[in-house]
């Protein structure tokens, strides 16, 4: 079974070979240090990297290479809220043959890795959509896909930085919009869309990566007579229960899964028009990348009326549970809870609050899925609600050390008050408000995967605690507190070093080896910032 | 080392939330139909008028709401409303019905159709769009139980015919009841965009005190604190930047409001609702 589907990615990827390409789509399953060829780097959404050149004894040292600003010149909309320019990069760059590709919201870049000079830039037209954030760029071959904020999958030549071709992957006027950074799996481009405003239908897609056509979409709730529907109402509540996959999953190529986490359902505050479980939102499913069936679920938060979307990067790692090697999936939820599956059923193994303040779960059923308690579903006259609708953590990308064992995450003790304004019997939309009233702290995270329990904490003295997360086998944890870039000990939480930047770091920091030097990339603001550590004049 | 952890338990949550997070404004925007109106770029005269014709021609049969009725579709979710734009779509339904569906021919004008289509733009704009949303009646406790609630958690710092006189003529009861469990505000409310709020009470600024390892002191309001930096005003207006190392030089941190935030640990939902309801009794 694995020699065959290795075989057939190589023949996908032998088929459109008749010049050199940047990124084969078989390059994809073992992980380069030349190269940080996807949002999370490899497949299994670890963000950990092999390299030890920056290490725990010489990160001391580390100094900025060079640092660019980007603008998007030319008009048009923003590219996201703050920034300089009204960039805000969001997206974790990819770095592929010394060229680096970023985006924000209607805009790609793609600049010189080892001086950052912008190369090309590529302007989306103005259109409606949201400039909430854009994760990123997916790359085959030569080309770059990118989701627009009016949901077009944009290929581009990543060479020029000019248009291929666009295609429409939702409507935009039905309140849809497009975040994420496509996954390439084969010869699969898999996007994911937003938007929960409206409660229309969420959905994953595959599409050819010549053409754009449309192989395979996947309903993230159930239609007539399909498993699932027993836990709406009526097909009429399902079909409007929304449930958007709005950050990229991971995949393991060996049981051939493409592991990835949905939204909230609509509508998302007022509950009674769609009692039950409201599957698939707020889960992590497994589906085959060749098909887009599902092949196994878990549900975080089963008729969540909170805005916890599941959505937090499924993290794959291989480790031992009782004595027994296991391929395991990693979450530290929106809501709260920490879970470990097993891969190959989505069985729970832990299942564990990792905020002290969580006060919605009357504890966990069967499936190890936490049970809300209805005394918390948002009122006309509020109920206090921890974490926040805003969550313990959120699309911030964690990381897990194989050295240490440990899952690293940026955490909140948040708190909501959660009002209900719709109260007929067909609430519509959000139906409800929320108001922050403050948290008890904000932290970072060590979190051993096999009891969910942390073993060490940084309580954060300011600035938002959910942040993103990078460890390498240099023995560091990279991560940042407002506007500074932190190197931690992964070991202990001891910090060893740190820089000021001009903005607070707006995604997760890449590293990667050029020229024989190990660089440390990450984005803040409208900026990207390149750190190495300087070897001694020869 | 002990001190140092305590010292970073103490920080106050603005301090966290206002790199990023708007604060919640005492003085609720404007909300409910006039917002959706505006923000739909809607006549309002035409929905006005629009209104009363839905509710005569289609309220029968898609609801009063437009959220649907037995045999007829809600219109608020309908994709074809949905991808309206300026009655292009909508409006051959409403001159010609669909009689293969059931929908009868409506007797309007073409401006009354223009009007009914100004309407449902507005009722599709509301639902998706969270700033329009407006707070029910927030009011629900008992003010006998939030008294006693009061007088047995709060008057340490406050007091009713003090600094709490009159308080409920200047806030809106769901205004009041976020600002007493938060003072210095939070995520939301305004729709995730809410405006900055009223000048916080002199009160409750957060000072710090910083001790050198010469003996050496220094106390101020905090201007900024992260792991690597302290900052403060002293009582002169002079600033001061001190480096941090790890528990040096020494930290200690005083938030007067600290104790709305220990807290939030502790009210029950009722005891929440049970202090609104008496708060709003201090006209």
């Amino acid at each position: 079974m694995k020699m065959q589907r290795l075989v057939l990615l190589g023949c996908c990827a032998a088929l459109p070979t008749l010049f050199a390409q940047l990124l084969k789509p078989s390059d994809l399953l073992k992980q380069p240090t030349d190269a940080w060829p996807t949002y999370n780097g490899d497949y299994s959404g670890r963000r950990f990297s092999p390299l030890t050149q920056i290490n725990s004894g010489n990160v001391h040292t580390l100094s900025l290479a060079w640092a660019t600003r980007f603008s998007g010149t030319g008009g048009g909309p923003g590219g996201g809220r703050g920034g300089a320019g009204g960039i805000q990069i969001k997206s974790t760059p990819l770095m592929i043959n010394g060229v680096l590709y970023l985006t924000s919201p209607n805009h790609v870049w793609a600049a010189d890795a080892r001086t950052g000079r912008e190369l090309w830039h590529y302007q989306y037209p103005a259109n409606t959509g949201s400039t909430i954030g854009n994760r990123g760029v997916a790359i085959y071959g030569n080309w770059l896909y990118f989701e627009s904020p009016d949901s077009h999958l944009v290929s581009l030549d990543a060479r020029t930085g000019k248009e291929r071709w666009k295609v429409e992957i939702a409507d935009p006027k039905l309140d849809y919009t497009s975040t994420v950074a496509p996954v390439v799996i084969g010869n699969h481009i898999i996007t994911g869309i937003g938007g929960d405003h409206l409660d229309n239908p969420g959905f994953i897609q595959s599409r050819d990566p010549e053409t754009g056509a449309l192989q395979w979409k996947w309903w993230t709730t159930p239609r007539k007579g399909e498993p699932g529907i027993e836990t709406w109402p009526d097909e009429y509540a399902a079909a409007h229960g929304t449930g958007q996959a709005w950050i990229p999953g991971t995949y393991d190529p060996e049981l051939n899964l493409y592991i990835v986490g949905t939204g909230n359902p609509n509508p998302v505050m007022a509950e009674k028009s769609r009692k039950g479980d409201n599957l698939y939102t707020c889960s992590i499913v497994a589906l085959n990348p060749d098909t887009g069936k599902m092949v196994w679920y878990f549900q975080p938060s089963p008729h969540d009326v909170h805005d916890w979307d599941a959505v937090e990067t499924p993290v794959l790692i291989d480790g031992v549970i009782d004595g027994q090697r296991r391929k395991l999936v990693l979450q530290a939820s929106r809501n709260g809870y920490f879970f470990v599956l097993d891969r190959a059923t989505g069985k729970r193994i832990v299942a564990t609050p990792y905020i002290e303040t969580l006060n919605w779960s009357k504890g966990l059923d069967a499936k190890g899925q936490p049970v809300p308690d209805p005394a918390k579903f948002p009122t006309v006259d509020g109920v206090l609600v921890s974490p926040s609708s805003n969550g313990a953590t959120n699309w911030q990308a964690p990381s897990f050390d194989p050295d240490t064992g440990l899952l690293y995450v940026g955490t909140s003790r948040s708190y909501s008050m959660f009002y209900l304004t719709d109260t007929e019997d067909r609430p519509e939309g959000w139906a409800g408000l929320d108001q922050g009233v403050g948290d008890g702290g904000n932290a970072l995270l060590a979190i051993d995967y096999r009891t969910g329990k942390t073993v060490w904490r940084h309580d954060w003295p300011s600035g938002s605690g959910v942040t993103h997360m990078l460890t390498t086998a240099g023995k560091l944890l990279f991560t940042s507190n407002g506007q500074n870039l932190i190197a931690f000990d992964p070991a202990n939480g001891k910090i060893l070093w740190h820089a000021g930047l001009m903005a607070a770091p707006s995604a997760g920091a890449i590293t990667y080896l050029l020229d024989g030097k190990q660089y440390l990339t990450v984005a803040a603001g409208d900026s990207l910032y390149s750190f190495t550590v300087n070897q001694p004049v020869r | 080392m002990g001190f140092w952890k305590l010292s970073v338990l103490l920080v106050p949550a603005a301090l966290r939330l206002a790199a990023q997070e708007p604060a919640f404004s005492g003085v609720a925007p404007a909300r409910g139909t006039g917002a959706a109106v505006a923000g739909a770029k809607e006549d309002p005269a035409a929905v006005e008028r629009g209104g009363k014709l839905y509710a005569t021609n289609c309220g029968g049969c898609h609801g009063v709401t437009a959220r649907g009725g037995p045999g007829a579709p809600d219109l608020v979710r309908s994709v074809l409303v949905l991808d309206d734009e300026k009655g292009i779509l909508i409006a051959p339904i409403l001159r010609n019905g669909r009689p293969e569906q059931g929908m009868p021919k409506p007797d309007l004008t073409e401006p009354q159709i223009a009007d009914i289509v100004a309407w449902l733009h507005v009722q599709t704009y509301a639902a998706g769009h969270r700033t329009t949303y407006a707070f029910l009646d927030v009011v629900s406790g008992d003010p006998k139980k939030g008294e006693a609630y009061f007088n047995s958690n709060c008057k340490f710092c406050h007091s009713a015919s003090g600094d709490l006189k009159g308080i409920a003529s200047r806030y809106e009861p769901i205004a009041l009841q976020s600002r007493w469990l938060q003072p210095r505000g939070g995520r939301g409310g305004a729709g995730r965009g809410g405006s900055s709020g009223p000048a916080i009470s002199p009160r409750s600024t957060v000072t710090v005190t910083v001790t050198l390892p010469s003996g050496q002191s220094f106390s101020g309001s905090l201007e900024r604190i992260d792991d690597f930096n302290v900052s403060m005003r002293d009582s002169a207006g002079e600033y001061h930047s001190f480096t941090r190392e790890g528990a040096v030089p020494k930290v200690e941190i005083h938030d007067p409001l600290k104790p709305h935030l220990d807290l939030l640990r502790k009210y029950t939902d009722p005891d929440i609702h049970n202090v609104t309801a008496y708060l709003v009794t201090l006209k």
